[in-house]
Order: C-alpha cells, then structure tokens, then sequence
C-alpha cells in the first residue's frame, strides 16, 4: 500500500511540475520575450499573414523561383511533414531525380545538367525545407526574366542580397530562403 | 570538406569536453546528498513531494524493492498515458478537435514512450492534441529518462560501496536538478532561433501565388528540448527535427546535438567520480568515444560521395541530399545523425531510409552495440556489462581470477551480465525473422529488394536499443508492427536494466579484495584495446550475417548500378 501511495504521489507530483507548469510557463515566458518567434514567425504583406519564414511553399510557376521537390502531399504540406523515404536503390528515386531533371532543362533556356546541383532535384527530409543552394536559384534566373520582363541582372542582385551566410560563420552553409526571394519578385511586379 | 564543417564537429566535440567534468561531477554530488546550487529553489518543491509519498530523502532500497517500484511507476504510466490518449477528444487544449486516439495506437504509444523509445506509429501534428502532445507525451520524455537515469545511478551507488538508494527520491532529482533546469535554457535558445512555443490554434497563411497553408504551432520548443536533453526522440512532427517548424537553423540543429549528448557523456565520468577511478572513467569514454568518430567519419563520407546511380547522371554536386535539409547541409546532418544514434534519442534530421547502405550501417552499430555512450545510466550499465564480460574473457584466457573494481566476477555477475547481453539480438533477429516469415510482417515493407529487409530489422533494432527513430518507410502503423515493437519494446527495456541492478547488489554484497600484483588493471588503454576489440568480436559474430543480407548486399548492388 505504501508503494501504491509513493508511484502515485510521485507520478502526480511530478505531472504537475514538468506536464504542466514547465510547459505552460515557458509558453508563457516565451510569448513576453520572443513573441515573433514564438507565434511561428509570420510574414506579412500589406497586413495580410503570407509566410511563415522558416516554412518553405510550393511555387511551380515560371516567374518565381522554385523550391526543391516535397514528398508531402500535396507539396508543402505542414500538416503533414514527411521525407520520400525513398531508398538507394529504389527504381522510383531515380525516375523522380530524372523527371525533375527533365522539367528544369525543358523549362529554362540553356541550362545544361552538370550545372544543376543534386540537392535541387532531391527532395528534402521534412518536404518543407524553405531554402535553396545559391546555385540552385541562380540557374532559375534565364527562366524568371523571360516570364516577367525583370533583368536578369536584377534578378542576380536580389538573389545576391537574399544570401543566408552560415550563422557566426560556422553553423550551416550558405544558402537563400525560397519565400524570401519570391516575396523580392513579387515586389518588382506589383509595385 | 568544408571549413564549416570542421568546425561545426569540433564545437560540439568540445562542448562535450568541456561540459563532462563540471556535469559529472554535479550529478554526484545530487546523488551522494551533498549540497549544490540549486538546493535553494528546488529542495521546497522535492521535499513537499517527499511528504507527501512518505519517503525519506536518503533512505534506500533493496535492488528487487528498486525494479519493482520502477515497474510499478512505469507501468502506471502506461496505463495513465493510454487512458489520457483515448480520452483526447474530451480534453481542454484541443484547438485543432481531434479525436480519441485509436486502442492499437494508444497502446503502442503509450508502451512506446513510457519505455522511453519514443518509436511513433503516427504524425504528431495530425493526431494529437496540445494537451496529449504535453501533458502527456512531453510529460512522459522527463519522467522516463529520470527512470533510466536513477537505475544508472542506484547501479553507481553500488558499484562506490552505498547503499542502493530510493527509487522515488532518484526518479524525482533527475527530473528536478537535471532535466528540467536544462530544459528551461534550452527552450528559450530554441524559441530566440524561431521554434513556436504557443497554445493558439494552427496559423492560416495565404501565400502570394494564392495557395493555402495550414501551418503547426503548439508548445514545440519546450518539446523539443526535453525531447533531446532526455534522449527521448519523438518528435512534435512527422518529420521530427528535419522539420523547419521543429529545428529552423543549422544552430538550432547543433544546440540539439549537444543536448543529448549532455548528460550521457557526463554519466560515464561520473561514474570515474563516484567509484573513485577516475582513469577507468576516462577509459570507458574513451572507448565510446572512438566508435563515436567511427560513426561520423562512417555517416559523412558516403553521403558527401554520394550514390553512384545518382552521380551518372553528371549533377553539378555529387552529395547524397535525398530526406536531407539545406540548412544543415551534409556535415550538420552527419553529427546530428551520429548523436542520434549513440546517444539513443531517436529523434532524426533527416530521412535515415534514404541514406547510402553503407553510411546506415553506422546506425546498425550505434543500436546494436547500444553503448556508445548510449542513453543516459542505460548506456553506462550497457558499457559495464561489456566490462564485465570482458574481465571475465580475459580472466579465462591468462587463467586469473576475474575481478572489477575489487569484487570477485563470478558465474551469477556472469550469467546476468550474458542474459543481458543476450536478450537484445534475441529480439532482434527474432523479431525480424518473424516479420520476414509472415505475410503481416511484409505487407509494412515499403523499399523492393535487400533495403526492404534493412528496413525490418532497422524497426526491430530501434524498438529493442529504445532507440525510436525509424526507416521511415517500414509501415509501422500496421497493427503487426504497433504490437510485436510494442512487446519488443517493453522487454528490451527492463530485462537489462533488472538484470544489471541485481549485478550490482551482488557485488554490493561481496567482500573486497585487496589490490596484489596479480590484479589485473580495469583502466589502461591495453584493457580499453581488448574491451573494444571483445565489444566488436561479439557483435559481429552476432549480427553479420543479417547485415550481410541487408546494408552490406544493397551497396554492391548499388556500386554495380542495379535498381529494384
């Protein structure tokens, strides 16, 4: 009886402290200090909520640039983060990597293959990633100026300012958030 | 290999440097009841607890008073978290309304977690609400490493010549004066990098070319912390930390790295400490250590080559990024993955089906071996059975009598240590063949050929090492699998973990012998030689064969450009 009593206490007492009081109160703390963050920092544009930063989005039109491929469904789907779980040897992964191949050089002027980087036609772990390699955006850009006009010179310049150093210049390489160069594009066309 | 690399490796390496003696020696000096820091804030709080369940701080138990109160306590988690899993649909906190959770998966859930594997049939942002995602599953990711934990620590207690100690009272500091502080520093870093930490319902965003997401918010930091720091690895998400909602930046990705890594690096020196041998200590670290660096170089250089098939194709970069993150890159994901796999947590950054067969190996290893520093007090007591079936190999082999730390290593230390020992491949290969033989267990293989079998055993290894991380593939919410890993895991949980407390109160109870000339010495880089090599003999000749037919027989098909 006196166990009975002790894995009770202990297994409530210990509920209290670290199921609610731990979560509650960070939630708490964390919404005073950081409450940009904490609310799944919301981009906006003209009041309206567009992006969340960190989660990527799915554009398949010529005129943005496009993320890597998402094994979600459909693609980019938060409610449902998932990889392709494709293994090595899988027929199905290289026909993937080779339809997507085949879309990016039909749809971009003079693109040839050994420029295409093998991130951009691999999907990604949460079928989410928001970033992209710099080379990776900058072999969009012959595509996008020809769908909207815009230099590609300008089109190198917003991809140059966009570039996401590793953060203290250790963690992480270089990279460009997707969401982020495209709210740039969408801009230039709607002043 | 990059510079960022390099120097990302070399940061957490040396965290864990810096970090293991100030810790080890912390944890015991909570555990031996002397005076630390945090005394002042916390001691109110462990003491009302005390009251109330009538135990005394420093009293102590008999091993079997121990495993049964652990039983007890764990198994009235089980229950509790199956009952609170059903009931979800009538339980506050609920914005997004989902309902009951179904009996298979309660159950497998709430075996899963309780025996702090963490192993999810299911995605968390689709079926659970904020207050199961909590009150229950994160309450479960503190209570159930302190479980481990204590058991680690009442087998140290021995091991210095104390008494056993109180299961309660150890259950209770290692959740007070170890996980919780941590947690508290590690979520507000992980908030400040952009992790949500709230309780309104899902964010609706509408995106410039028109499209709706419905994006999870939730208490995901405080999560994500207790979800490493106790090497626990469930993740909030389907796509656990590969997730940008659950570790947005390469530091976020680093800092959780670090902290699982935290405490069990620290647990084997405190073991140095508390027995009073620190060299043996450093020895046993650095065992760990070296099949640590074995892991990353085994993670990181297959997948910077990348896969052969793949590479025909004459890309512009070569690297294996199939279920991999830009933001992390193939350096961040190889120490994380690496981490994830000694440290037992579980949790993954990216999709471990998806990596090179030759590279996955290095996960094998990590859950066979199940030491390589290992979950916190599991991974030591696991490192401790290997020492003592080695004393005990070498003993025979120069005709001594075996001893460790003073004590006479005789047939009953021996026979548990081999029945620990022995109950992991047991279910492992077991399982698997089970699995293999029965239409149920093939209908959950999703990969064709030789990764399909890998997939398998990856399932059964992870549920018997309490590891939880998956080949996401496999179709684990097929009712065969939520009961056979459900069993699996429950067994692979507490017959080592007995088995090792009784050594302990065994040699607790034998006299000490006296150092001579002919003692053989525990803490000399020849012993930690030998200990490596038997670690490795042992599990070789126990699981080559079905590596063989699984990783080892993928990659030459794979080298040879053959597709299933």
């Amino acid at each position: 009886m006196k166990v009975l009593r002790a894995v009770i206490g202990v297994s409530v007492g210990l509920w209290v402290l670290v199921g609610l009081a731990y979560p509650l109160a960070m939630t708490g703390i964390s919404q005073v200090i950081f409450p940009y963050q904490a609310n799944g920092s919301q981009v906006k544009l003209n009041g309206k909520v567009v992006a969340s930063a960190h989660v990527g989005q799915y554009f398949d039109q010529s005129q943005y640039f496009w993320g890597r491929p998402s094994a979600t469904s459909p693609p980019y789907n938060p409610e449902a983060s998932s990889p392709s779980n494709l293994g090595p040897t899988n027929k199905l992964l290289i026909q993937h990597i080779k339809a997507r191949v085949a879309l990016l050089l039909k749809t971009t002027p003079g693109l040839k293959v050994n420029q295409i980087p093998a991130s951009m036609v691999e999907s990604s772990g949460s079928g989410l990633d928001p970033d992209i390699t710099v080379q990776s955006a900058l072999i969009q850009i012959p595509r996008i100026a020809k769908a909207t006009g815009i230099q590609s010179a300008t089109l190198r310049r917003i991809v140059t300012q966009h570039i996401v150093r590793p953060q203290l210049g250790i963690f992480g390489r270089s990279h460009v958030n997707v969401v982020d160069l495209n709210l740039a594009v969408f801009k230039l066309l709607h002043p | 290999m990059s510079i960022q690399t390099i120097l990302t490796w070399a940061v957490v390496i040396g965290v864990f440097l810096v970090t293991l003696k100030p810790l080890g020696t912390y944890m015991v000096r909570v555990f031996t009841f002397q005076p630390t820091i945090l005394d002042r804030p916390l001691k109110p709080i462990e003491n009302f607890i005390f009251r109330v369940i009538g135990v005394d701080r420093e009293s102590s138990m008999s091993a079997k008073e121990y495993s049964l109160s652990l039983i007890l306590t764990n198994f009235a988690w089980a229950v509790g978290a199956y009952i609170l899993l059903r009931l979800q649909g009538q339980l506050p906190f609920n914005p997004q309304h989902f309902g009951a959770v179904n009996p298979q998966l309660a159950f497998n859930t709430a075996t899963s977690f309780t025996t702090n594997t963490n192993w999810q049939a299911y995605a968390g942002e689709s079926t659970m609400s904020y207050f199961s995602q909590f009150a229950v599953l994160s309450y479960l990711q503190f209570v159930t490493p302190a479980t481990g934990g204590a058991a680690g620590i009442a087998f140290l207690r021995t091991l210095s010549g104390r008494k056993l100690g109180n299961f309660f009272v150890d259950l209770t500091l290692m959740t007070t004066r170890l996980l919780l502080p941590l947690s508290i520093i590690v979520t507000l870093i992980l908030v400040a990098q952009g992790i949500p930490e709230a309780l309104s319902p899902y964010l609706h965003v509408h995106s410039i070319v028109g499209q709706t997401q419905v994006v999870p918010r939730g208490p995901i930091a405080s999560w994500e912390a207790i979800e490493h720091l106790g090497q626990n690895g469930g993740g909030y998400t389907n796509a656990n930390s590969a997730n940008p909602l659950e570790s947005p930046t390469a530091l976020t990705n680093v800092v959780l790295t670090i902290a699982m890594g935290l405490l069990p690096v620290a647990f084997f020196y405190a073991f140095g400490v508390i027995t009073g041998r620190r060299r043996l200590g450093w020895t046993l670290i650095g065992v760990a250590g070296v099949l640590y660096l074995v892991m990353l170089a085994l993670l990181y250089f297959p997948e910077a080559a990348g896969n052969p098939i793949i590479n025909a194709i004459g890309l512009h970069t070569h690297a294996n990024m199939v279920g991999k993150e830009t933001r992390f890159g193939i350096g961040g994901t190889a120490i994380f993955s690496t981490s994830t796999m000694a440290f037992t947590t579980g949790s993954v950054a990216s999709a471990h089906d998806s990596f090179l067969p030759i590279s996955s190996i290095a996960f094998y290893m990590a859950m066979f071996l199940n030491m390589v520093f290992g979950g916190k007090g599991v991974g030591l007591l696991n490192m401790l059975m290997f020492v003592i079936i080695t004393v005990f190999l070498i003993g025979l082999m120069v005709g001594r009598t075996p001893e460790f730390l003073g004590k006479k290593i005789e047939a009953k230390e021996v026979s548990l240590a081999s029945v620990a020992f022995l109950i992991h491949p047991l279910l492992i290969l077991a399982g698997t063949a089970l699995a293999v033989a029965t239409p149920a267990g093939m209908a959950g293989v999703f990969n064709p050929g030789p990764h399909g079998l890998s997939e398998i055993i990856y399932g059964f290894t992870s549920a018997a090492a309490n590891n939880g991380s998956a080949f996401g593939g496999l179709g684990a919410a097929l009712p065969f699998y939520e009961v056979a890993l459900g069993i699996v895991v429950v067994i692979g949980r507490y017959a080592s973990i007995i088995a090792m407390l009784f050594i302990g109160q065994s040699l607790l109870q034998k006299k000490a012998v006296p150092e001579s000339a002919g003692t053989m010495h525990t803490d000399t880089v020849l012993f930690g030689g030998v200990l490596l090599g038997s670690i490795v003999i042992l599990n070789a000749l126990t699981f080559f064969p079905i590596m063989a037919l699984g990783p080892i027989a993928e990659q030459y098909l794979m080298m040879a450009h053959h597709l299933f």
